[in-house]
């Protein structure tokens, strides 16, 4: 079966988000741990500033835990995942790499649980991030080019997290399940239209994880995407549909709720951070003011490089979903 | 919905650019730089009566290239260019924002692969097609000059 079921439920005894300028003009401001406003966060490139976002993001999450890891999995989108392993020289901890494009956060998450849930580590952080200008250097354009963007294209967020999770049962919030995901394509080929070529993914993600838990979408206080947007989240309503299940009131989108409809970034957010600075702030938060007890993070991949697409390759979709449930002490 | 019928769904969900707003402000602000252009050919001409068309054309040229520079580097010609789109582009403006924002860009991987490996990276393809170009057309020029 494609889900996993956590026995021991890894508690998540710690979080961090730090966000950029952008993201702390958006309606989720006051939920990050920390804000940044200088782009390149001190340092000489955007790269290492990037870097920067993963060491706070981390030592953050450790300090609030109080308890030393044992283990980080992180990754984020640039070739080779640099920013996390360049991260890794100051946090100095064993390190394991994963890359599911901008739904990394769910995989280092579900990574990190199915390590601490089989008892070969006690805890373990977990860690994903991004940066608009590194994104738009690899993917896109430079800067100051003086482009139009269409208006189905997305803002990658500036911003990183991580999460702490642990047997250790000093909370009572815990990652009691989740579905990988399988990579799909349907063939969209517009690199300004991710939100489209990862939605069917997002739905046979969702679709599968209803029916291999016997749940539904009622059964959740929210069901959050990482980063469809509003072209993919209409999209993966309907192929919902299709299959026999209705996202109701309770689904949102990390990209859509990021940023306010005046910043100008056309269908919303996206990039490994989105999912993670949302999970890391918003989400936790709510479970912490006990407004949430159970829901699904789905955080959603386009697992393209400049390279395919240049080529002429489609863009194929991965979404991985994890559920965070209070459970009893 | 098979592949097919996604990607028809998907054309039919996806907003369009706005044609029409962008026309009328890429109309209006092409036109204002080719309006600057020849301000700045009749200023040249006043000034400098020796020099030839040909010789004002280049001034009036290397002017706006050094201007859209000037601009790309403060950080004002993207905000230009994202309000007036091909209007901002196409002009000899334009061409001089591409070079300079990826020599900009690239600078942090040095003078040599950084700067001077990446400035042409969206100018190239350009150069590239109006030189074939250019060539074809000699090409045929030259034809059509061996039965006239």
């Amino acid at each position: 079966m494609s889900t996993i079921i956590f026995k021991h439920k890894p508690r998540i005894i710690g979080w961090y988000s730090v966000a950029g300028k952008k993201e702390s003009e958006g309606p989720l401001a006051k939920t990050f741990s920390r804000i940044v406003m200088d782009e390149y966060f001190g340092e000489k490139t955007h790269e290492s500033a990037e870097c920067k976002l993963f060491v706070t993001a981390i030592q953050g999450a450790i300090q609030v835990a109080g308890v030393q890891p044992d283990i980080v999995f992180a990754g984020d989108l640039l070739n080779q995942i640099v920013s996390s392993s360049f991260a890794m020289r100051e946090i100095g901890l064993p390190f394991v790499g994963v890359y599911g494009a901008c739904s990394t956060m769910a995989l280092s998450l579900i990574t990190a649980a199915t390590f601490v849930d089989s008892g070969v580590v006690r805890t373990t952080v977990s860690a994903a991030g991004s940066h608009f200008a590194t994104a738009e250097r690899q993917y896109r354009t430079p800067l100051e080019f003086g482009n139009q963007r269409p208006p189905s294209a997305q803002w990658t967020v500036t911003g990183a997290g991580a999460t702490v999770l642990s047997n250790l049962k000093k909370s009572n919030l815990a990652v009691t399940c989740a579905t990988i995901g399988r990579v799909i394509d349907y063939g969209i080929k517009d690199v300004n239209n991710m939100g489209a070529a990862m939605a069917p993914a997002a739905a046979d993600t969702l679709a599968r994880h209803f029916e291999n838990t016997k749940t539904k979408p009622t059964d959740y206080d929210a069901i959050f995407s990482g980063d469809l947007g509003s072209i993919g989240e209409e999209a993966i309503r309907d192929l919902l549909k299709e299959k026999g299940y209705d996202l109701g009131e309770n689904y949102y989108d990390c990209g859509k709720m990021i940023y306010a409809g005046k910043q100008k970034v056309d269908m919303g957010g996206s990039g490994c951070g989105c999912s993670a600075v949302t999970l890391n702030g918003f989400i936790l938060d709510k479970f912490k003011r006990g407004e949430y007890h159970k829901v699904i993070l789905m955080a959603t991949g386009a697992l393209l490089s400049p390279t395919t697409s240049y080529q002429g390759e489609t863009i194929p979709g991965i979404a991985n979903a994890v559920v965070i449930e209070e459970v009893a002490e | 919905m098979d592949q097919q019928a996604y990607s028809e769904y998907i054309k039919k969900i996806t907003p369009k650019s706005k044609v029409w707003g962008s026309l009328v402000r890429a109309f209006f602000v092409g036109g204002l730089i080719c309006l600057l252009g020849e301000g700045l050919s009749a200023l040249y001409q006043m000034w400098l009566p020796a020099y030839d068309k040909t010789q004002i054309g280049s001034l009036v040229s290397c002017s706006l290239i050094f201007l859209a520079a000037i601009l790309t580097g403060i950080g004002v010609y993207d905000k230009i260019g994202y309000f007036a789109g091909g209007g901002s582009i196409v002009p000899i403006t334009g061409f001089s924002n591409s070079i300079t924002s990826a020599a900009m860009e690239f600078r942090k991987e040095g003078i040599i692969f950084g700067t001077c490996a990446n400035m042409f990276k969206i100018a190239g393809p350009v150069i590239v097609v109006g030189v074939a170009v250019a060539m074809l057309c000699g090409l045929g020029y030259f034809i059509v000059g061996l039965f006239l």
